[in-house]
């Protein structure tokens, strides 16, 4: 009786969830205050088992969630009550939240027990132990933000954890800040924070204006108020929901990195590749998706915002993919995948398939973060191997061949890692198969969904998305190919070691997991579609049901080989060093040179904005600044006109002749007064006795007369 | 004209002059000579007034004991006269006299013209301001101030000696 | 009966004359026995509203008055006796050695 009632039920755990912000700060705290007398090992363990019991809490809340469909909102305190805006510091627990805070927890936990192998190498190399303490304090409030961003229960709440994300990719892009990934002094790793924290203010305050627009519409900025009211609203002006959405969309251009402020993130992979993995692949810039997904019940009631969305992330993914094949970096390659992948997710939550765009995230979390985790492995290993190829030509005396610049990430400094670090490799591939969209892993069941989607909902964007994925496979090939095939172009290559396991096994796991990710949502099946429906259950949104359309799996698998093949045929046979030109290049020529170049989309920023914005910033600060208010109205005007005022008005006038005039005037009268005064003084007796008398009379005289 | 009237404008004339003759005898004795006559003709106003036991007073401590004061400090110091030093405040003395006048005229037309005519309706109850209804009012109703009064004049007497004690410069020492 | 008016008029006649002897003579015993007849003066108009108001408190002042005149007597001969050790005089005009 009683088990059958747990049973249905079910056990109801919603009360844990402000743990899932919690257990970071607390770790964050312990690392900071005590972790400079632990040691790395603890400093690490302590990060990862707060990060850990996070997902143990997102675990629990998932459990909940299976009997308890429609979640539950915790209230922690009462935050700002000012007037009519009332906001509550309050967790939101649903389907939606949860499988975020599911994706954060657990690729994040991974990612960390894999940075305290990476780390410990990364601080290492850069000679800079002391670091890595400080490392695990920021992923750890990483995670406490992004927590907070995707439990927030409304959009103030949710900008609070935005800004905090931004801020922690800010300190992690900015890591190693007096150096560059070469660890030569440089302030490139710093320009590139600053520009992803420039790049996403512009983003930040079209939210902001969002937000402010939202709460002159409904007067709330609460999701379900908002959500609730948003129908009444949209009847008599459509053109605030339009307006607010679109605002939102430049947000979600900022953090998810779309088309035009996309730039930061290929420049943030400056930051260690943990971070890489964890912020710039797998969470924080999935943000405007969840943003998106969050604010269905408003894009949904205007379809050209849904479009406009869906043309974006169209664009970008087929944009983001073109450069992506230009490039040497093999961090490089996987940011403008991300891009590309983003893309893929925004137009999908864009054309209203959120449960596409969602589900794509998740597998796009895993092998995305394999990719990046299994990248950095190899990036180890090289920089290993070129210690090992350096250490060795020591005893040759050819040691200062060696301390010419060796960039450990350049692809064409690589080749046939493959039988070197063989681990590495195998879940390398797994991760390219799975972007690629091979199947069965998980990128193909959710990039099908999406394509499949689009084709019913918006032909551009399928177009723009098939041409995407083709160019993914053709990319992630290429690289496969340049790095771990063929014979070792750099003696680093053919030296490398692998990785230890405290990073080998998460990759395994995360390989697993890309491996088997498309089981969440198996057509026929459709676990994750109702699992997602029941967060839009309750606003009555008629959720569009993506059917599993065979024409466009087979479509797109047989672009992918064929891709992968055209890639081999670039690629496979003949290894590409950094003497010779891309063979691509012979091929396609200029449209290769603009791949190359990132289609001169930062020149082009350079010059229509920046150094525009440069120039004017100088003049102001040159002309209008310092001559004009500091020079001329500063100096002649203020102070001019003050010095004239206290020296001649004040000084000459006011003070020696008013003020010393009356106080001497008054001395020099007290004295003349006191001067006359004395004569009354005779001394004579009579003579006060007769100005008693005079008294008395006058007195006298004066009571008769009243 | 009554004879209460007569004798009132007899003493009073008397009373008038003799305060004149003090006020511009050039001998001090004299003008103490004068006062005590004033003294008496005041005295003699109580006694029509009902103030028997006052009257004998004011002979007895005024016209006997203070006014004898007066003329054995006059003739102790042999100041009947002082020397002709020429008047030192030549304005005072008509100044003076206007305001004395003046303060006489104010008086008497507050008496006249504002206070209405002050008449005694009733005769004088036996025995009234006799030593033994002066007595009985002074031992009961002020008893306080009759025996500060006590204080005082042993006050005065102790300053009176000390004031004209002659300093023994050094002396004993 | 005469009107007691008469009587408070003497008195202030009687005053006017003392008030003249303070401010016109400059010997100081007759300054004074001036006081005194000032005093003298207030005396009898006690005595006169004693009479009107039949109270026989105006008399009791009048001996309050004899009194503290007595005592006041005896230390303002006393002060005259002293000034007149130390100046060789009684004239209070060359007793003005506070002159402003």
């Amino acid at each position: 009786m009683l088990l059958s009632e747990i049973a249905t039920s079910g056990p109801d755990f919603f009360y844990l969830a402000p743990w899932v912000v919690f257990f970071p700060v607390i770790g964050l705290l312990i690392n900071m205050i005590f972790g400079g007398r632990l040691g790395e090992k603890a400093v690490g363990g302590i990060a990862s088992t707060a990060s850990g019991l996070t997902f143990v809490v997102a675990v629990l809340l998932l459990i909940s969630l299976r009997t308890h469909h429609e979640g539950a909102t915790v209230l922690l305190a009462e935050w700002i009550s000012i007037g009519e805006l009332q906001l509550d510091w309050a967790f939101r627990v649903d389907t939606l939240s949860t499988t975020m805070m599911l994706v954060v927890g657990g690729v994040g936990t991974l990612i960390h027990i894999y940075a305290i192998g990476y780390m410990h190498e990364d601080v290492r190399y850069k000679n800079d132990p002391g670091r890595f303490r400080r490392f695990f304090a920021f992923l750890n409030l990483f995670i406490a933000a992004m927590m907070i961003l995707v439990t927030g229960d409304n959009y103030l709440m949710l900008f609070v954890g935005w800004e905090g994300v931004g801020l922690c990719s800010f300190l992690l892009i900015g890591f190693w800040y007096e150096m560059d990934t070469l660890a030569q002094a440089s302030t490139a790793n710093a320009m590139a924070a600053k520009k992803a924290f420039i790049t996403n203010r512009v983003g930040d305050f079209g939210f902001l204006i969002a937000g402010m627009i939202m709460f002159w519409a409904f007067k709330s900025v609460q999701f379900d108020t908002v959500f609730e009211a948003a129908h009444h609203v949209a009847e008599h002006n459509p053109g605030v929901i339009l307006a607010i959405t679109l605002f939102m969309l430049l947000g979600v251009a900022g953090k998810s990195a779309q088309i035009p402020l996309y730039v930061w993130l290929p420049d943030a992979m400056a930051g260690p590749t943990p971070v890489s993995a964890l912020i710039h692949a797998a969470t924080m810039v999935t943000a405007g998706v969840y943003l998106v997904a969050r604010s269905a019940p408003l894009y949904t009631l205007v379809p050209q915002a849904q479009f406009i969305v869906a043309i974006v992330g169209g664009a970008t993914a087929l944009f983001a993919a073109t450069i992506a094949v230009g490039q040497y970096d093999i961090k490089r390659v996987l940011a403008y995948s991300t891009i590309s992948q983003l893309g893929f997710m925004v137009a999908a939550v864009g054309m209203g398939a959120f449960v596409a765009g969602m589900f794509h995230l998740v597998t796009h979390a895993f092998f995305k973060a394999l990719l990046f985790l299994s990248a950095g492995s190899v990036i180890l290993g090289v920089e290993r191997g070129h210690h090992h190829a350096a250490h060795g030509h020591h005893h040759d005396d050819h040691a200062h061949e060696h301390n010419e610049v060796f960039d450990p990430g350049d692809m064409r400094n690589m080749g046939g890692i493959r039988k070197r670090m063989p681990l590495t490799f195998w879940v390398y591939i797994i991760g390219s198969l799975a972007l690629a969209g091979i199947f069965p892993l998980a990128g193909f069941w959710s990039k099908d969904e999406i394509l499949a989607e689009a084709l019913s909902l918006n032909f551009t964007v399928y177009i723009l998305l098939a041409v995407a994925a083709f160019f993914t496979a053709f990319y992630m090939g290429r690289q496969v190919w340049m790095v771990f095939f063929g014979e070792p172009k750099h003696e680093a290559a053919e030296q490398a070691e692998e990785s230890p396991p405290v990073m080998t096994v998460p990759l395994m796991v995360l390989a697993a997991l890309s491996i088997l990710g498309g089981a969440l949502n198996l057509p026929g099946l459709g676990t994750f579609t109702h699992w997602i429906e029941h967060t839009y259950e309750k606003f009555h949104l008629h959720l569009h049901h993506g059917e599993f359309n065979i024409t466009v799996a087979i479509t797109s698998t047989v672009l992918a080989l064929l891709a992968i093949g055209l890639s081999w045929v670039l690629y496979g046979r003949k290894a590409v060093t950094q003497d010779q030109p891309d063979p691509l290049k012979r091929i396609l020529g200029p449209v290769f040179v603009g791949m190359e170049n990132k289609w001169w989309v930062d020149e082009l920023y350079w010059a229509v904005i920046l150094n525009p914005y440069i120039a004017l910033a100088r003049f102001t600060a040159d002309v209008i600044d310092w001559r004009f208010w500091h020079d001329w109205f500063h100096d002649k005007v203020i102070a001019g006109t003050f010095q004239w005022v206290s020296r001649t008005l004040l000084d000459r006038w006011f003070d020696q002749r008013g003020i010393d005039g009356f106080a001497n005037g008054l001395a020099d009268s007290t004295k003349e007064l006191a001067q006359w005064l004395r004569g009354i003084q005779t001394g004579f007796v009579r003579n006060y006795a007769l100005s008693v008398f005079i008294g008395v009379v006058v007195i006298l005289g004066y009571l008769i007369l009243q | 004209m009554t004879p209460e009237l007569i004798t009132f404008i007899l003493l009073a004339s008397i009373a008038v002059a003799s305060g004149l003759g003090m006020l511009f005898s050039r001998n001090a004795v004299y003008s103490a000579i004068y006062l005590i006559i004033n003294f008496i003709t005041v005295a003699v106003f109580y006694l029509l007034l009902g103030g028997a036991f006052i009257a004998v007073s004011q002979v007895a401590v005024y016209a006997g004991a203070i006014m004898v004061l007066f003329l054995f400090v006059i003739m102790l110091l042999g100041a009947e006269k002082l020397g002709r030093s020429g008047d030192t405040l030549p304005w005072q003395r008509p100044l003076a006299i206007i305001l004395g006048l003046g303060l006489v005229a104010e008086t008497l037309y507050i008496l006249f013209f504002q206070a209405g005519e002050l008449v005694a309706l009733k005769d004088l109850p036996e025995g009234f301001g006799s030593p033994s209804s002066v007595g009985s009012v002074l031992f009961q109703e002020y008893l306080l101030p009759f025996e500060v009064t006590s204080i005082l004049l042993l006050v005065a007497m102790i300053g009176a000696i000390i004031l004209t004690r002659q300093e023994k410069k050094n002396a004993g020492r | 009966m005469l009107p007691v008016s008469y009587y408070v008029g003497l008195s202030a006649v009687l005053f006017a004359i003392g008030a003249l002897g303070v401010l016109i003579r400059r010997n100081a015993i007759i300054i004074f026995m001036s006081i005194e007849l000032m005093l003298n003066a207030a005396n009898l108009a006690f005595v006169a509203f004693a009479r009107v108001h039949e109270a026989l408190s105006g008399q009791i002042f009048v001996f309050f008055v004899i009194t503290v005149a007595a005592a006041e007597v005896a230390v303002g001969l006393a002060l005259i006796v002293a000034i007149f050790r130390n100046k060789q005089s009684i004239d209070v005009d060359q007793m003005s050695s506070l002159k402003g």
